[in-house]
């Protein structure tokens, strides 16, 4: 009997005694699914070199990482997108100061299967399949096949950018939206493996995580082209339309290893993980 | 009695009394917190905002009809298979099967409902999905109905262990008698068994498809999540409530309107659960009065 | 011309047996397929390494471990509280309408969708209790939610206790406490076990309700105490089976059948303690 009072007694005292974060050589770091490989690609080199300092990588989406930091839950939030004033004043409210650091760069390649004989769109049209206006790849010089869309969920920094930069085509006042048939999945992962299996779908992912087993199209402004595809070089001069930058924010000026961390992150060693992964360093 | 024995056998009662209320108090904990931060959703959004048909809570469109939609296809379409597969099931079990039999059979269901939802999903994902798209000729195989599938096998082990239970109640003299009347074991069965068991049977159907209702993972990993509106939307992609919340809840700030919106799907969710179960346990409580009043 | 009821006996009783083979062969056909699939990737090395390259290679060590705690984290809350819960049911409360209040609260409990534990847990354990999203405030939302399964289970197994026993204990001068705690409780255990048992197995599987509540997507090292995050099981295999590109089939197959192995041994345990306890019962 006596071990379950304990039993009780530990309980109540977990209930009372309030976490105790930032312990001073862990740093947690959380947001966005773009990022996370990259976050997870950077944490296990740095643990290799520093196995003092002791970092935690979860995914789930800007967003999370976002809220995350509002709620002074993470000490890093990776997002794929620049956080919004409602946002920053949100965190200001909760007393944090977010602080933004590029890390990478990342462009959006728009995707199909490879079976699919379409090779090229114009921004436009991309934008009219997303939000609905053209349903048949027929439409855009295709085969008869009803176009099934595929998109990340909501909470995903690159739905945002991709509905900013594409659908909405750079314009702040335009009101369009994504189909409301659209399949939005929670991950990068869902997207390309959809793409990969189905000839009818299309969708949208980052660089890092397009793979051979789909197909990336070539983008430009207007039809008369000239249809750029993303990569590296295209995405330094600026011709490939669809490009962002990566984050990671902090709350306040980081110090100690937050900061040795974050500076290391930067260095040319560290962007060398950039590359390999398919994204593209800022230096 | 020693005045050590009896304080300790005070105490002891006291924490045993406060464990017995835990369940009420966890319930009515469960509700209060869903309404403190659902509540305030129905001030913040205009109603017919929430009854809208366009769930894209980025731009502050909170329509649930399409979620809620969603969900009543995926459940609807898991009762279509789920319902003739558990009841033929329990019924074979109870009625049929030798005893040696039912000793293996019962606890074979029993693993189905073990099976974590994400190995269901996964299978799902990598098996039933292309077979959904090509064998159903359909643009996209993350479909309800693909959900649906997944959910029946979920709710088949509840629906079979209370259905069986429910005509394993059945007096065994209703059977000799129907027997003796000259009535074949099968029809004893349609017309005596099944008939006197029958509350039994529905609140079997209802809890397993409250269960279904209420899956989350293996229903986001197969759906499609897209919030649309149409009759056929069985085959189609459908967002569910439970993949809403789970896939967009750790995003929100905490006390936006949007995190308030979640939080009042979690409580429709709540409610749904609250009155499918109230309603199977009164059911199976009337059962059993008139039993007994039948067999006194 | 009418059927003659023996053929329509012969028609049901052959539709009954397909339509239940078709059940078991199904529920056979799912775990036969993981195994195959699985045991390839099934190691020493799998099993007790840590993930590496991006959770492409390396083990799923942390997995495991995170969710043995979990599960044994719900066991020490929910146990000592279900049934000294069950003991209140069974040997204390009259029936009276608040005692049947509480069993309307127990069925409800069971039912409510285990997405909906995570969002209380989210509001009550980690945001309103400050315990962040920790070990403690999963396993306290696990608790809750195998609270209803162990206090309906071990009160069935209390309640088939002969009323004679009791009825001896108290007559030699036993407290009611004594005769429980004597006398009924150990003639119950093997039923309760097997109730516990079925209630962490659910525990164990489950992904929702620690969503939110202390799943992290990759963490370098082992949780060091209860307030850190932790990998767990079922949510490793939603992440790499979902989020991470490029995810060897292999490992998503070994992950899926060592979560299988972990509840299907539960099962077997709970299975056995019954059959084992209910062939020698006396009574």
């Amino acid at each position: 009997m006596s071990a379950v009072v304990l039993f009780l007694l530990v309980t109540a005292c977990s209930f009372s005694s309030s976490s105790n974060k930032n312990q001073s050589n862990i740093i947690t770091n959380r947001g966005s699914d773009t990022m996370v490989n990259l976050a997870l690609a950077w944490a296990e080199a740095y643990a290799k070199e520093f196995p003092q300092v002791e970092i935690s990588v979860s995914g789930g989406g800007s967003g999370i990482g976002i809220a995350a930091l509002i709620n002074n839950t993470v000490d890093i939030a990776n997002v794929s997108r620049a956080m919004t004033d409602t946002e920053i004043q949100e965190a200001k409210k909760n007393g944090v100061y977010p602080l933004q650091f590029i890390v990478a760069r990342d462009a959006i390649g728009v995707i199909v299967n490879p079976s699919n004989p379409v090779t090229n769109l114009t921004l436009g049209q991309v934008s009219d399949i997303f939000s609905g206006k053209i349903n048949n790849w027929r439409d855009v010089g295709g085969e008869d096949r009803p176009i099934v869309r595929v998109s990340r969920e909501v909470n995903s920094g690159t739905h945002v950018f991709f509905l900013q930069a594409v659908i909405q085509l750079g314009n702040p006042t335009d009101k369009t939206i994504f189909a409301a048939s659209t399949l939005l999945l929670p991950s990068s992962e869902g997207i390309i493996a959809e793409v990969s299996q189905n000839p009818n779908a299309i969708g949208y992912d980052g660089l890092g995580y397009i793979t051979s087993e789909v197909k990336v199209l070539g983008l430009a402004l207007d039809p008369a082209g000239p249809f750029i595809e993303p990569s590296s070089t295209t995405v330094r001069d600026h011709s490939y339309a669809i490009a962002r930058d990566l984050y990671m924010y902090t709350n306040g000026e980081p110090t100690g290893a937050l900061k040795e961390y974050l500076d290391w992150i930067r260095n040319p060693e560290a962007q060398q993980v950039v590359t390999t992964l398919g994204f593209i360093p800022i230096t | 009695m020693t005045k050590r024995r009896k304080l300790l056998e005070f105490v002891i009662q006291g924490l045993i009394r406060l464990c017995g209320y835990s369940a009420i108090v966890f319930v009515a904990l469960i509700f209060l917190f869903l309404l403190q931060e659902g509540l305030p959703a129905l001030s913040e959004v205009p109603l017919s905002s929430l009854l809208g048909a366009r769930w894209y809570p980025i731009q502050n469109l909170f329509g649930l009809l399409p979620l809620l939609l969603g969900s009543i296809v995926v459940t609807l379409g898991a009762a279509v298979i789920a319902i003739p597969f558990g009841v033929a099931t329990a019924v074979f079990i109870a009625e049929v099967a030798p005893r040696w039999m039912r000793e293996i059979l019962k606890p074979f269901v029993e693993i189905l409902a073990g099976l974590p939802s994400v190995v269901l999903g996964f299978l799902g994902i990598l098996v039933l999905v292309p077979l959904i798209r090509t064998g159903f000729n359909l643009p996209t195989g993350l479909t309800a109905l693909t959900g649906s599938i997944l959910l029946a096998a979920m709710s088949l082990p509840t629906i079979v262990s209370v259905a069986e239970d429910s005509l394993d109640a059945v007096p065994k003299s209703y059977r000799d008698g129907a027997l003796a009347l000259g009535a074949t074991k099968w029809q004893t069965i349609w017309r005596v068994t099944l008939p006197a068991a029958k509350s039994g049977v529905l609140t079997a159907i209802m809890l397993g498809l409250g269960r279904a209702i209420g899956e989350t993972m293996a229903v986001m990993m197969v759906t499609g999540n897209a919030a649309q509106m149409r009759w056929d939307a069985l085959f189609y992609p459908i967002r569910t409530m439970t993949a809403t919340i789970a896939a967009e809840m750790g995003e929100v700030a905490r006390g936006t309107t949007y995190y308030h919106v979640l939080f009042l799907i979690g409580m429709i969710l709540f409610l749904i659960s609250f009155l499918v179960n109230i309603l199977a346990s009164s059911m199976l409580f009337r059962a059993k009065k008139r039993a007994e009043r039948m067999l006194s | 011309m009418r059927i003659s009821r023996i053929v329509t006996q012969r028609i049901a009783f052959t539709l009954l047996t397909l339509v239940m083979a078709a059940t078991m062969l199904g529920i056979l056909a799912i775990i036969a397929y993981i195994f195959l699939k699985g045991l390839p990737a099934l190691s020493p090395e799998f099993i007790f390494s840590m993930p590496t390259h991006g959770m492409r290679e390396g083990g799923i060590w942390p997995a495991i471990v995170g969710t043995v705690y979990l599960t044994l984290g719900t066991a020490v809350i929910a146990v000592p509280i279900g049934l000294l819960a069950a003991v209140y049911l069974s040997e204390y409360a009259s029936d009276s309408p608040f005692t049947r209040a509480i069993r309307i609260a127990i069925v409800n409990l069971a039912g409510i969708p285990s997405v909906v534990y995570g969002l209380f847990g989210l509001a009550l354990f980690v945001l309103f209790l400050g315990l962040g999203s920790s070990i403690a405030a999963a396993c306290l939302t696990l608790s809750i939610m195998t609270l209803p399964v162990i206090i309906s289970t071990a009160e069935e197994a209390l309640r088939s206790v002969p009323q004679a026993f009791r009825l001896v204990s108290v007559s030699m001068g036993g407290t009611r406490w004594q005769t429980v705690w004597r006398i009924v409780l150990p003639q119950a255990l093997p039923g309760i076990l097997t109730g516990v048992i079925l209630g962490l197995e659910r525990a164990a599987g489950e992904t929702a309700p620690i969503l939110f509540t202390g799943a992290a997507y990759f963490l370098p090292q082992l949780p060091k105490s209860i307030f850190d995050g932790t990998m767990a099981l079922p949510y490793h295999l939603f992440v790499i089976s979902t989020q991470v590109p490029g995810m060897p089939v292999k490992i998503q197959y070994g992950t899926a059948l060592v979560l299988l192995i972990f509840v299907l041994a539960m099962n077997l345990v709970a299975t056995l303690i019954r059959s084992y306890y209910r062939s020698r019962r006396q009574w």
